[in-house]
């Protein structure tokens, strides 16, 4: 994945260099600046067993500032926030692998380097008995609850 | 054999008469008895359901899980540009303006249409408010709840946009929507069950050609319908599987 352009940023920013679980790194740009998600609004997508965007709504585009275009086919991490540990994501895969659903506050990055907040559940879409890929689904969670998983994160 | 056709209940009243027209229309299209049944609630119908009694069934996204996951139905068809998206109005002069300024203790008015009742405590979420911090009154018809916020014993009420849009001038005037769902996937759907499984494509493609016909332009007509488009098996699994991501 290439790293994020300074020319996408909207206003002062500040680097970050991320190191994924599949041995992949990236340079990421932040700013300050955060963009709530609209009430009323449902953030979905789909991936494969390998984490691979597999389809995305308009929400989604929106919210992340990509393209779809840009999106498919990318690590879903691609919204991954330097701010988010990875403790927070602990669980996420055997709970998911396990045909349970993971719920959990997080901080997504978007291209424009600004951020966004979310309560985000996965489920694994199972077939014939079998997991094909997995269905995440995130919605607007209240200012007191993003606050208590800021504080929470910054401890991890 | 007669198969057994029911409605999901949250059915505006206003079609009622649409129903029995599209029954009576599918029985000659593909030469079938079918017996229309319209329960007035949705447990009634869960009942049914679970006793195996239901072969073809317009439902409500909640219980699609059940019947495709469950009772082996497949799915057919979705109305054409109708996705259930859900509505939480207040009384207009309610000093409450966004949903983050609703309080502990909010009362809610609702039916026990499922879908929109869950749509509505979802938006609820951002004023951290949930069921253990909200008192409930059910009601049996949106007119009801309408009802309660203009005579203010309700401070928010849960509507399926379509029948809200469809309330009274007279009560529109005196309520104000405070926001909408813009969820575009979830949607009511025609499914058949096993024993009517042998005609499901056949009643696929009379409900596509629906437009294309006088006959089944006045039926659509009698439903508020533009027409059906065809659903498969995989886009009912994926709307089930974004059910269950919401359902606690």
């Amino acid at each position: 994945m290439k790293d994020m352009n300074p020319d996408d940023i909207s206003g002062e920013y500040r680097e970050h260099t991320l190191n994924y679980h599949d041995d992949a790194q990236r340079k990421v740009l932040t700013t300050e600046i955060e963009t709530p998600l609209p009430d009323g609004r449902l953030i979905v997508s789909r991936t494969d067993l390998n984490g691979i965007i597999t389809d995305v709504n308009q929400s989604f585009v929106e919210m992340s500032a990509y393209q779809k275009k840009e999106l498919i086919g990318m690590p879903h991490y691609i919204l991954r926030h330097p701010d988010m540990p990875a403790a927070a994501f602990q669980g996420l895969w055997e709970t998911i692998q396990n045909r349970e659903k993971w719920h959990g506050y997080v901080k997504n990055l978007r291209k424009d380097g600004g951020f966004y907040w979310v309560y985000a559940t996965v489920i694994a879409n199972v077939r014939n008995d079998e997991i094909v890929g997995f269905t995440s689904v995130r919605r607007k969670p209240s200012r007191t609850k993003v606050a208590e998983a800021e504080a929470l994160y910054q401890t991890l | 054999m007669t198969h057994n056709f029911s409605v999901s209940p949250d059915f505006n009243p206003s079609h009622i008469s649409g129903w029995y027209i599209f029954n009576t229309w599918l029985q000659r299209t593909i030469n079938e008895e079918i017996h229309l049944e319209l329960y007035n609630d949705f447990e009634s119908q869960r009942k049914a359901i679970a006793d195996d009694q239901l072969d073809l069934i317009y439902a409500n996204p909640y219980d699609a899980a059940l019947l495709v996951r469950d009772k082996g139905f497949t799915p057919i068809a979705r109305p054409n540009n109708k996705s259930d998206e859900a509505i939480i109005a207040v009384n207009k002069e309610s000093s409450i303006i966004n949903i983050e300024d609703l309080t502990d203790g909010t009362r809610i008015s609702s039916t026990d249409d499922p879908d929109v009742r869950m749509m509505c405590m979802i938006m609820l979420e951002p004023a951290g408010l949930d069921k253990t911090n909200t008192t409930l009154s059910q009601r049996d018809a949106y007119v009801l709840v309408a009802k309660d916020l203009l005579k203010n014993e309700a401070d928010v009420g849960f509507f399926l946009e379509e029948t809200y849009n469809d309330l009274s001038e007279i009560t529109l005037k005196q309520l104000r929507p405070l926001v909408q769902s813009q969820i575009h996937v979830i949607h009511h759907l025609l499914l058949a069950g096993p024993k009517l499984a042998v005609k499901r494509d056949e009643i696929q493609a009379s409900l596509l050609s629906m437009p294309n016909n006088e006959k089944g332009q006045g039926v659509l007509k009698s439903l508020n319908f533009e027409g059906w488009s065809a659903v498969d098996q995989e886009e009912t699994e994926f709307m089930i599987d974004l059910m269950d991501t919401l359902t606690e």
